[in-house]
């Protein structure tokens, strides 16, 4: 991998990009790797947060929205806490989720993805959490069909699963709140699109 | 016989707890001329102080040993006490066994047994001990400042202001040494001229400092409270006396085209000149490699223009002589050439940055120059090849510093700072321009350091990238920096329109020859050695020889500013008696056995070794013997070793005493 500088470049576009959602520079980040040392999640990424954020400094955007670091974040948020220059990195990984997401990057964790539509899809449709409809379906859909099946029973037996849908009493409200986030987002796609 | 007391001491568990005190004073009191024995918890206390002064008294000690820490921590403290006893204080011996004893044991019974034999052993040199007075030196109450830098311009305030007279020594034209040249000054961005002119000034008028500029040391004689330097006063071909410090003369030399050194070769100053505007004294020298009188013998457009008539073109090199009790060195630093290999250097050049080659590449002063509103640009920010404003800017850190390949292992501490600070001076220049910062580590200790490197990379977008570079070249008028990013792993290019490198800091070129002309020590840089790293890092080895500034090792201007009133405070120290006292333990020659082969001179690390005549009373020259200085001789026993026909002793540690010493052991 090269970074290269052609020539005038006082920061650029994808650092703004990024500081723009978070609101906040990044350039306090002093790469001490505080973020790396305490994520429970880095021994499964290919570069520790400390990494992803300095290629966020330097503008190395594929590097930063190909790595399968932001999908393996759980945003648990030690690594915030513990940021000794107040750095938002758990802010940062969010940013680097929509960017990656919006401008279409291919994702290298197709489990997390599977398992956030099929969650937010169910939540659209009932109002809250179908349990048994989410495991089926992301099952399925990572075609692992069998994987902790002999959870079910022990589970369902403790009356922790129900076989169908438990709609909430308010399922219009939660549907509005997806209309009002779509709506915003394609606002301001839009707008950035204009300044563009 | 003897009369030895011997005193045994715990210090608290240090000593106690692997020694046992009581048997080692039981079995000391066994030993033949031992009349007084005891043990204590901490001799060195004031109840223990007073037990020996009392022993002393009441059993009329001859002798003393003290059994406890090592000589360098107490033996003044005990020596104090035995002579307000009135016992001469060089009867006294401390037997170390602390450091050397209990320290470096864990079992008591081998911890005592050794110590037993450890207070044998100094009992046995007590026994042969002989009184000594300490030697009394007359101080000549001037002192020699060498270098007008910021340190020696300090150094040589201070000790005026502390109504001593000084002569400061200056080899350039002017003073103002390195400081002079800077544009601003880290953390605060103050101007360096605007800092240093005013001291400049003071120390010109100041009636206590004889200022000598574009002068040499040629000779240092003698020893502390009593040198003799010898200067040459380099000709200026201009009368300083006469001389008003018009300039008129610079205006029409028809010689224009010498790379002025104050600038760094970035502008061209005539043949005759002042360093630059604000030179102390302001009266010019005359360049005579290159002025055309003397290589052509023909021209004196200066002196056919000078109104006061001050050009003297036949005026030679003056030796003047000074008796001086005091010298502080403050001769400063180089920097480091990162372009070839200079002729007779061992240390190598960066053939691959190109330096000299690539106009734009520039080092470190060379850009302080370009930023100082006194420069060849104003202050305005240009490169050398064509006079465009740069808008990306590389600056590269470590040139030379901690790179045993070229022979530099050691860090040169100042770089990390003032590159921040150029980084910082060019974006508040170039708005719109791009600074990147190659690194290895950010050394920002210090006050107010660590804050002004966040505020260039966190308020003024200064990039910083942490690899080292390994080529620069040229394309399409740009600088092609090849480096690197450790931190995100990538290889890193960079078209930038300048480069600015920071080089390592030297020793002056020349710093072993004013270090064996002044006979101090100097380590493998060059670098004059301090006395003691930490508890006398102003002092050398040689008494009266005090240091200041970066010829010790590289330094910013708060330090080398604090050390040189930290030397000015120990010469006014020296200058506050009349007589200096020092240690007797000094080496004596027996003038009937030494057959003059003066061996000990040459292997003196002082210069303490002198040929002295024995004449009869008629004045014929008998023979030659050797005479140690008691002023000069440190005691450190290299002669005493290297006489071949064993005719120098060491007072205090004369053969007897150490075959007593032996013997004791060996018994």
């Amino acid at each position: 991998m090269q970074l290269k500088v052609p020539g005038p470049m006082v920061v650029s576009d994808f650092t703004q990009q990024v500081e723009a959602i978070i609101g906040q520079s990044v350039s306090k980040c002093y790469q001490c790797g505080n973020c790396t040392a305490g994520c429970p999640a880095a021994p499964e990424m290919d570069f520790g947060p400390q990494r992803i954020i300095r290629f966020v400094q330097l503008g190395l955007k594929d590097l930063a929205l190909t790595s399968n670091t932001i999908w393996t974040c759980a945003s648990c948020v030690t690594c915030t806490t513990r940021c000794p220059q107040e750095v938002d990195i758990t802010g940062v990984m969010d940013a680097l989720r929509i960017i990656a997401q919006r401008e279409h990057y291919p994702v290298q964790d197709r489990y997390v993805t599977a398992l956030n539509d099929i969650f937010l899809g169910n939540i659209r449709t009932f109002g809250r959490q179908y349990e048994i409809g989410l495991i089926g379906k992301y099952n399925l859909r990572t075609r692992q069909f069998f994987k902790d099946v002999m959870l079910g029973p022990k589970l369902f037996f403790k009356g922790k699963l129900k076989l169908l849908p438990h709609r909430s009493g308010n399922v219009r409200e939660v549907r509005e709140i997806f209309r009002r986030v779509k709506e915003e987002s394609a606002a301001s796609s839009a707008n950035r699109a204009g300044r563009a | 016989m003897a009369r030895i007391g011997v005193f045994v001491c715990h210090c608290g568990k240090n000593i106690g707890a692997t020694v046992d005190c009581e048997r080692v004073a039981g079995e000391a009191a066994k030993i033949p001329g031992v009349v007084h024995s005891e043990n204590y918890l901490y001799m060195c206390s004031d109840p223990g102080q007073l037990k020996i002064k009392d022993a002393i008294r009441d059993k009329k000690l001859d002798g003393v040993v003290v059994a406890a820490c090592s000589p360098h921590m107490h033996e003044r403290t005990f020596r104090r006490a035995v002579a307000e006893a009135g016992l001469n204080p060089y009867l006294a011996e401390m037997s170390n066994v602390r450091e050397h004893c209990s320290w470096v044991h864990q079992d008591i019974e081998d911890g005592t047994a050794k110590a037993i034999d450890l207070v044998r052993v100094m009992v046995e040199k007590v026994k042969l001990n002989q009184p000594l007075t300490p030697i009394r030196v007359p101080v000549t109450k001037r002192a020699l400042v060498i270098g007008g830098g910021v340190a020696g311009i300090q150094a040589a305030l201070d000790i005026a202001n502390g109504e001593r007279d000084v002569i400061l020594l200056e080899r350039d034209p002017s003073i103002g040494g390195h400081m002079s040249q800077l544009s601003e000054t880290f953390p605060t961005l103050d101007c360096s001229q605007c800092i240093l002119t005013p001291k400049m000034v003071e120390v010109a008028s100041h009636p206590r400092i004889t200022l000598l500029t574009y002068s040499e040391l040629e000779e240092v004689d003698g020893y502390v409270g009593n040198f003799q330097v010898k200067i040459r006063k380099k000709a200026r071909s201009v009368d300083m006396d006469v001389c008003t410090g018009c300039g008129v003369c610079m205006e029409k030399c028809p010689v224009k085209k010498i790379p002025s050194e104050f600038n760094v070769g970035l502008s061209m100053r005539p043949a005759i000149y002042t360093p630059f505007p604000q030179a102390v004294p302001n009266v010019p020298v005359i360049d005579k490699e290159n002025c055309i009188y003397y290589i052509k013998g023909k021209c004196k457009v200066c002196e056919k223009f000078c109104g006061p008539g001050a050009i003297r073109f036949d005026q030679e090199d003056e030796i003047v002589t000074y008796d001086v009790g005091a010298i502080v060195v403050a001769t400063g630093y180089s920097l480091y050439s990162v372009g070839e290999k200079p002729p007779g250097s061992t240390i190598a050049g960066y053939g691959e940055y190109g330096y000299g080659n690539i106009p734009d590449v520039i080092d470190a002063l060379q850009f302080e120059r370009l930023a100082s509103a006194s420069g060849p640009t104003e202050g305005h920010m240009r490169r050398p090849s064509d006079g465009a404003e740069p808008k990306t800017v590389a600056f590269i850190q470590c040139v030379g510093s901690r790179c045993p390949e070229k022979g530099i292992t050691y860090c040169s501490k100042i770089c990390c700072m003032y590159t921040v600070k150029h980084a910082m001076l060019y974006k508040h220049k170039v708005h719109d321009g791009d600074a990147y910062i190659f690194y290895m580590d950010i050394r920002s200790g210090g006050k107010n350091y660590e804050e002004f490197v966040r505020r260039a990379i966190e308020e003024d977008g200064v990039v910083y990238l942490r690899g080292r570079v390994s080529r620069l070249y040229r394309k399409d008028g740009k600088v092609i920096v090849r480096g690197a990013d450790t931190l995100s792993g990538t290889q890193v290019e960079i078209a930038a329109d300048m480069v600015v490198t920071a080089n390592a800091t030297l020793a002056q070129p020349d710093s072993q020859d004013v270090a064996q002309k002044i006979g101090i020590a100097y380590d493998k840089y060059g670098f004059f050695s301090e006395k003691h790293p930490k508890l006398a890092p102003v002092e050398t080895n040689t008494a009266g020889v005090f240091l200041a500034g970066a010829c010790q090792a590289p330094k910013d201007i708060p330090e080398a500013v604090a050390q040189a009133s930290g030397a000015a405070a120990k010469v006014l120290e020296m200058f506050a008696v009349d007589e200096l006292e020092r240690e007797p333990t000094i080496a004596v020659v027996n003038e009937d056995t030494c057959v003059a082969c003066f061996f000990c001179k040459r292997i003196c690390p002082y210069s303490a070794v002198e040929e002295k005549e024995i004449k009869d009373r008629d004045g014929n020259l008998i023979k030659l013997v050797s005479h140690v200085n008691e002023g000069l001789c440190q005691g450190c026993g290299l002669c005493v070793v290297a006489c071949p026909s064993k005719s120098i002793e060491l007072l205090g540690f004369t053969d007897e005493q150490l075959f007593a010493e032996i013997n004791a052991l060996a018994e």
